[in-house]
């Protein structure tokens, strides 16, 4: 069996769209190409000369999955140009604004999209006729999510309460307490799923990670931090650009980045292994009994951390609601002046990176925006490459299947890397 | 009887409106069980060829080869519905309707030649004819839900066609632009969002594109009255239905 040739023209269970295209000759996989040809949408480009205030809701649309992490970026980079810090009141409530997110982002990706793939099964709605409580309870949790969002930010995609220097209206606080019983629900739903995904068969695989992640001293990081790796790095969000690079590659509308000339990982693995001793006790609990140590090097593993991280955000959910303050007043009030400014926080699926400036009316001069799917493309890669060669000796179905997971191991948000998935495996 | 086969497809968009289909967590599996998911690659690795009885359209035509894929999809759709700003209005990509692209592209991309696109994003009733149009940046999950059991009965959803005002007076929401003299497009915008904005005391943004037979022309006169010179004004309207007709001849005449 010296040649082969597979192909997959539109990868599943993902956001977006993509492709994948692998080249195996007889020496073994000699080209691996993750895709993505999501049409462009040119964000940064049409947000040149408008005003500072609506880069949060603008660019909120690169992503229905993520909105909250690109408005929480956009906001923080524009205080940070106009010299507004936000009181502890508005950054509690951002911050759990934000696990919302993480609950209703990560839940549909470990349940819907990416456990399918350990059960031999094509979706979420299979696993329902099979395993209808399992369903169930996810979709309870992803609602949980969605609420919380729907509560602090008015709707759940594409949020409406958010603006620079903090919200519009403070949620009433009956809305915040009415959210309580679901939140303690919901850290035993979490932990329950973990250990119930961690009886999943996960292939053998393993690789040398550069984890980059937002780091924190004292918390898990999730709209707060510097930026850390594995490997010694520890910067201010503000030296980004400094250390990663964006380049483009013909088979992609997508930017690369890279750090140095290597790939980087980043999402719940890098968090976790950078962060792990900030995670609370009960969660490592949960990690330990799930098998997981505190760094997880196999990607097909990552569901497990991703289900760790949904009880952490329900624990940092419920102590935020029961100690909700209402902000007042809910905003700072943002000058309107020049400066430059970045911001930073951790996406479901890693790092999402924006720098504005603006000029002394608070117009966008130029806005440089780097999602976490570019930034894990390379990555991707990579693992394709590696998974591929690790499973030669499956038939082709079999072998694009696994190659399919080794993408949605990272959860990719095409549409955040500005586009989408397509598998080809080539052997020659 | 067989059940009636869905589809989902994606153009230039976030995925949004789509994914409100799942979160519709508390009909979802009702959904599932009544209508037979053919092909709806963002859950499902399963597509099943067409025909399809209800294909849901999601994202702007904004390439060559997008402008030829809809007229497949149309083809082989017995009921095409249109979903969300993108798809009904081109979203928040049309800006570049009204602008350079090459200079956009060239301010993104180290190497625009690489790119294949046209120079304008524009909604799917610009390239195939359109069964029934569900607005919002993103779609309500609620018109949603209303739309899947309008096709399965057979019946035209009930979808709201008179402007945000009617919303705010129906909610009881005080009027931001009389009460507090802030912009807001409630007065020239579709309902069907549940009345979110004003509710948190912000202006409507339009993201549910112009109400049929919108005054645009007052409400710019009392944004300018307001204190809002033409480039904010002209702004206010080109967001995410920017390219919709009556906000995009709004636009035109202000900044």
């Amino acid at each position: 069996m010296a040649e082969r040739t597979i192909k997959v023209d539109a990868l599943a269970r993902v956001e977006g769209e993509g492709a994948i295209k692998l080249k195996i000759g007889p020496s073994g996989v000699e080209a691996a190409e993750f895709r993505i040809f999501e049409p462009p949408r040119f964000f940064e480009a049409l947000l040149r000369g408008r005003d500072a205030a609506d880069a949060p809701d603008i660019t909120s649309r690169i992503c229905g999955i993520c909105p909250v992490a690109y408005i929480t970026s956009a906001n923080q980079a524009m205080e940070a140009a106009l010299g507004v810090t936000v009181t502890p009141e508005i950054a509690a409530l951002r911050r759990l604004l934000y696990c919302g997110e993480w609950i209703q982002s990560h839940v549909l990706h470990a349940a819907m999209l990416h456990a399918p793939d350990f059960l031999g099964l094509e979706d979420a709605f299979e696993i329902a006729r099979l395993r209808p409580d399992l369903v169930k309870t996810a979709l309870r949790l992803k609602k949980l999510g969605n609420e919380l969002m729907e509560v602090i930010g008015g709707r759940a995609v594409h949020p409406v309460n958010t603006r620079i220097g903090g919200f519009w209206r403070a949620p009433d606080p009956e809305r915040i307490a009415a959210l309580i019983p679901e939140l303690e629900w919901g850290i035993g739903a979490a932990r329950d799923m973990t250990l119930d995904f961690a009886g999943f068969d996960f292939p053998q695989d393993e690789a040398d990670y550069t984890f980059v992640s937002l780091v924190h001293p004292e918390t898990y990081p999730i709209e707060l931090g510097r930026i850390g790796s594995n490997r010694g790095l520890d910067i201010g969000v503000e030296a980004f650009a400094e250390h990663f690079a964006e380049e483009q590659v013909a088979r992609s509308t997508a930017l690369h980045a890279r750090h140095g000339d290597a790939p980087y990982l980043v999402g719940p693995l890098a968090r976790y292994a950078n962060n792990f001793a900030r995670l609370s006790d009960s969660c490592r609990d949960t990690a330990a009994a799930a098998g997981l140590g505190p760094v997880e090097r196999n990607p097909f593993r990552s569901i497990l951390v991703r289900m760790v991280e949904v009880q952490y955000a329900c624990e940092e959910a419920l102590r935020l609601a029961r100690g909700y303050v209402p902000p007042d007043p809910p905003a700072v009030v943002a000058p309107r002046r020049a400066g430059t400014g970045h911001g930073c926080t951790e996406a479901p699926r890693g790092i999402c990176h924006h720098s504005y400036t603006l000029d002394d009316e608070g117009r966008i001069l130029s806005a440089a925006i780097v999602p976490p799917t570019s930034q894990n493309q390379k990555q991707i890669e990579d693992d394709l490459a590696r998974v591929a060669g690790r499973f030669l000796d499956l038939d082709d179905a079999a072998l694009q299947w696994r190659c399919e997971q080794a993408i949605r191991n990272h959860d990719p948000c095409i549409s955040c890397a500005t586009h989408a998935l397509r598998p080809t495996i080539e052997r020659v | 009887m067989a059940r009636p086969t869905l589809a989902v497809w994606k153009f230039a968009s976030c995925d949004g409106c789509q994914l409100s289909l799942l979160d519709c967590e508390d009909e979802l599996l009702a959904i599932a069980g009544a209508i037979e998911i053919a092909h709806f690659p963002e859950a499902s690795r399963k597509s099943v060829a067409g025909p399809y009885d209800l294909s849901l359209v999601e994202g702007s035509i904004t390439t060559p080869e997008d402008a030829e894929r809809i007229k497949h999809i149309r083809a082989q759709s017995h009921s095409l519905v249109a979903i969300g700003a993108c798809a009904t209005a081109g979203g928040i990509q049309s800006l570049r309707n009204f602008a350079d692209l090459d200079g956009m592209a060239a301010a993104v991309y180290p190497r625009p030649d690489y790119l294949d696109v046209l120079a304008t994003s524009t909604p799917i009733s610009a390239h195939v004819p359109v069964d029934i149009e569900l607005h919002g940046c993103p779609i309500s999950k609620y018109q949603l839900v209303e739309l899947v059991t309008a096709v399965l009965a057979g019946r035209r959803p009930r979808l709201p066609k008179f402007a945000q005002c009617v919303e705010c007076k129906a909610h009881g929401t005080a009027c931001v632009m009389v009460a507090e003299g802030q912009p807001c497009l409630g007065p020239v915008t579709l309902a069907g969002c549940g009345n979110l904005c004003p509710r948190v005391g912000r202006g409507c943004y339009g993201c549910f594109g112009p109400v049929e037979g919108a005054n645009v022309a007052a409400m710019t006169a009392r944004f300018a009255e307001l204190g809002l010179d033409a480039r904010q004004i002209r702004d206010a309207l080109r967001s995410f239905t920017a390219a919709a007709p009556a906000f995009a001849e709004g636009g035109q005449g202000n900044g």
